[in-house]
C-alpha cells in the first residue's frame, strides 16, 4: 500500500508538473499536423490511412523519448531526484512510476493524429484493440529508450543531443519512409533490432492492413524488447545513480 | 543505547580514498556533530550511511539495520536534509511537504494535516501558498527541512543545516534540532559553523583526510587540549609594562599580553589571585576584572585539524555564494 501511494504521488507530480503544461500540449497537437502538411506538400495528395501508422509512431517515439530523458536529466540536476532515490520505495516502483507517465503521454500523443484523421478518413476497417496495444507497446519501448538516455547524460542538452542520436536512425530504419526490404542488407539486418519496426508493422496491419510480419510474431518481440530494456535500465540505474 | 554504529568505513575512487577507515557510534536521542574542511570525507561518509553512496568497505548499522543490506528499510526511518534545496520549484510549500511525505507511504488525510502543522510551525503558513521558486534562501532552507522530518523520523542527517541563511532563520533552525532531540530524535549534523556545533551537539568528530581524528562530548574534547590554567587580568591602564616583573615574582607562570590593557597568566596549577592583586595594589593598578580562560571548540578545531576555523567558513561562504 506505501508503495502504491508513493507511486502514485511520483506519476501525478509529473504529470502536473510535466506532461500537462501547455507546451507539451501543443507539441503533441503542432508536432503530427506538420508532419502531415509535409507529407501533403510533397506528394500533392495524401492517404490519410496508410499515412497515419507513420505519423502514430513517430508522435509516439518523439514525445516519450525527449521527455523522460529531459524530465529525469533536469531533476538529477536540481537533485530532486535524489529525493525518489532516498525515498523507501524500491528502485523498480520509483522507475515504474518514472516511465509510466511517459508511457500515457506517449499514448495520448499517438491518439491524437488518429481523432484528426477521423474527420478525413474511413477508420471503419481499424481493427482498435489491436491500435492500442501496439500504441501501449510502442509507447513503453521508447519510454525505456528515454529512461536510458537520461541514465547516461549529466546535462539536460546531452539529452536532447542523446535522443537525436537514437531517434533519427530508428525513423529511417524502422520502414517508416522506406520499406525494409529495399534497404541494403546491412541496414535491413539493424532494422529488425530496433522496436519501433515491429511497433510500426503492426499498426500498418491493424490499419492500413499492409503489415510484412504477423502481429502474433511482433507483439512477443516488442514484449521481449520492453524486458530487455527495463533490465538494462534498472542495471545501469544501480551502477550509475547510486555511486 | 546506540542507535548508529559505524565500522572500518572505506570509500575509494580509483586510488584516492575519499573515507579511510572512519569507526564511530551514536546514542539515541544524540546531536552528534561531524566536522571537517571541504573534501575531508564528510559527504561521502554521509552519503555512504543515507545509501547514495556504496561502501568500498566496512559496515554501517542503524538500529540493528546494516544499511548496506536493507537500505530501503533503513531509508524509513531516516528523514535526510542535503545542504542543497531539492524541492520541487513548480510546486507550492504546501504541495511539496505533502509530496515528501507521500513517498514515505503517508496517507492523504495525514500527511495534509501534518504539512498544515510543519507550515505553521516554521511560520512558512502563508508562504506554503506560494510555489518553492519564490522562496528566499532562508524559507527554502526551513521547507527542505520540514521535508526532512515530516515522516517523524527516528533519525535525522542534516547536512550544513544553516550554511549561507540569515540569523533568525538560523537561531529557528538550531532551536528546532535541540526540539527534536527533546522529542527522542537523533540527529547528525555536518557543519563548519563551529559555533553551531557547540551550541547545540552533545558529541562532535572531526574529520580530515577521510580518517576521524577527534572524537568526544564538547567538555571531553576541550580537556584534550586544555592543559593547565589561564587568567586574563584587566586595568583601566597598560599593564604589560609590569609583565617581566611578574614574571620574576611569580615563578611557573607564564606571563604573556594580552590586547588592550590585558596580561594573561598561565600555569600548570591553580593560580592564587590574592597575590596578584595585591601585586597590582601596590603599584597604584586597579584591576577591574580578572577572568578564568577556557579553550573553545573552535581552539580544538583548530589544534586537531591545523585549519583555521575562519577559514574554513570562509570557504564554504564562497561555496554556497557561488551556487
Amino acid at each position: 500500500m506505501k508503495s502504491w501511494i508513493a507511486f502514485w504521488s511520483i506519476l501525478k507530480k509529473d504529470i502536473q508538473n510535466y506532461y500537462l503544461k501547455p507546451p507539451n500540449i501543443s507539441w503533441g497537437i503542432i508536432f503530427p499536423l506538420s508532419w502531415t502538411l509535409m507529407q501533403f506538400i510533397r506528394s500533392g495528395s495524401l492517404n490519410i490511412i496508410e499515412f497515419l501508422p507513420g505519423l502514430m509512431s513517430m508522435s509516439i517515439l518523439f514525445g516519450t523519448t525527449s521527455m523522460l530523458a529531459v524530465t529525469i536529466t533536469f531533476e538529477r540536476k536540481g537533485r530532486s531526484f535524489e529525493r525518489l532515490l532516498l525515498a523507501p520505495i524500491s528502485l523498480n516502483t520509483m522507475v515504474l512510476a518514472k516511465i509510466t507517465g511517459a508511457v500515457l503521454f506517449g499514448i495520448l500523443n499517438a491518439f491524437i493524429p488518429a481523432a484528426v484523421a477521423a474527420f478525413f478518413a474511413d477508420l471503419t476497417g481499424v481493427n482498435w484493440g489491436v491500435v492500442l496495444l501496439a500504441v501501449c507497446l510502442i509507447s513503453i519501448t521508447s519510454t525505456l529508450l528515454g529512461l536510458l538516455i537520461a541514465v547516461s547524460a549529466k546535462e539536460v542538452f546531452e539529452a536532447q543531443t542523446f535522443s537525436n542520436f537514437f531517434r533519427f536512425p530508428m525513423l529511417f530504419l524502422c520502414g517508416l519512409f522506406i520499406p525494409i526490404h529495399e534497404l541494403p542488407a546491412f541496414f535491413r539486418l539493424l532494422s529488425y533490432c530496433l522496436p519501433l519496426t515491429y511497433g510500426t508493422d503492426i499498426l500498418n496491419g491493424a490499419i492500413a492492413q499492409t503489415n510484412t510480419m504477423p502481429s502474433l510474431l511482433c507483439i512477443p518481440v516488442l514484449l521481449a524488447f520492453a524486458v530487455f530494456l527495463f533490465v538494462i535500465c534498472r542495471y545501469n540505474i544501480n551502477r550509475k545513480w547510486i555511486l | 543505547m546506540d542507535i548508529v554504529n559505524v565500522t572500518n568505513l572505506k570509500k575509494t575512487y580509483g586510488d584516492f580514498a575519499a573515507v579511510n577507515g572512519v569507526d564511530f557510534s551514536i546514542g539515541q536521542g544524540e546531536i552528534f556533530g561531524f566536522l571537517g574542511p571541504n573534501g575531508a570525507g564528510k559527504t561521502s561518509t554521509i552519503n555512504m550511511m543515507i545509501g547514495l553512496a556504496k561502501p568500498t568497505e566496512g559496515t554501517i548499522i542503524i538500529k540493528g539495520i546494516d544499511v548496506r543490506k536493507q537500505v530501503k528499510k533503513a531509508q524509513s526511518i531516516m528523514g535526510i536534509v542535503p545542504d542543497e534545496s531539492n524541492l520541487y520549484d513548480e510546486l507550492d510549500g504546501f504541495e511539496n511537504l505533502c509530496f515528501c511525505a507521500s513517498l514515505y507511504g503517508m496517507r492523504k488525510e495525514e500527511r495534509e494535516s501534518k504539512a498544515k502543522q510543519l507550515l505553521d510551525e516554521f511560520r512558512l503558513t502563508e508562504a506554503g501558498k506560494r510555489p518553492f521558486k519564490a522562496y528566499s534562501k532562508g524559507m527554502r532552507r526551513k521547507l527542505v527541512i520540514a521535508a526532512g522530518i515530516i515522516h517523524s523520523p527516528q533519525i535525522l542527517f542534516l547536512d550544513e543545516p544553516t550554511t549561507g541563511i540569515d540569523i533568525e532563520s538560523a537561531r529557528q533552525i538550531r532551536e528546532l534540532i535541540v526540539e527534536l532531540k527533546n522529542q527522542g530524535t537523533t540527529v547528525f549534523i555536518t557543519t563548519h559553523y563551529i559555533e553551531d556545533a557547540e551550541r547545540i551537539c552533545d558529541r562532535i568528530a572531526f574529520i580530515v583526510s577521510g580518517k576521524i581524528i577527534a572524537i568526544g562530548s564538547i567538555p571531553e574534547l576541550m580537556e584534550s587540549i586544555s592543559h593547565g590554567y589561564m587568567i586574563r587580568l584587566s586595568a583601566e591602564e597598560s599593564i604589560m609594562k609590569y609583565a617581566a616583573d611578574l614574571q620574576a615574582r611569580f615563578e611557573g607562570c607564564n606571563i604573556k599580553a594580552s590586547q588592550n590593557n590585558s596580561l594573561v597568566l598561565a600555569s600548570q596549577n591553580r593560580i592564587p589571585l590574592l597575590p596578584v592583586i595585591q601585586y597590582f595594589d601596590e603599584k597604584g593598578v586597579s584591576i577591574y576584572e580578572a577572568r578564568q580562560l577556557s579553550p573553545t571548540l573552535e581552539d580544538v578545531f583548530v589544534k586537531v585539524t591545523g585549519i583555521e576555523a575562519e577559514k574554513l567558513e570562509k570557504e564554504k561562504e564562497k561555496g554556497v555564494a557561488g551556487k
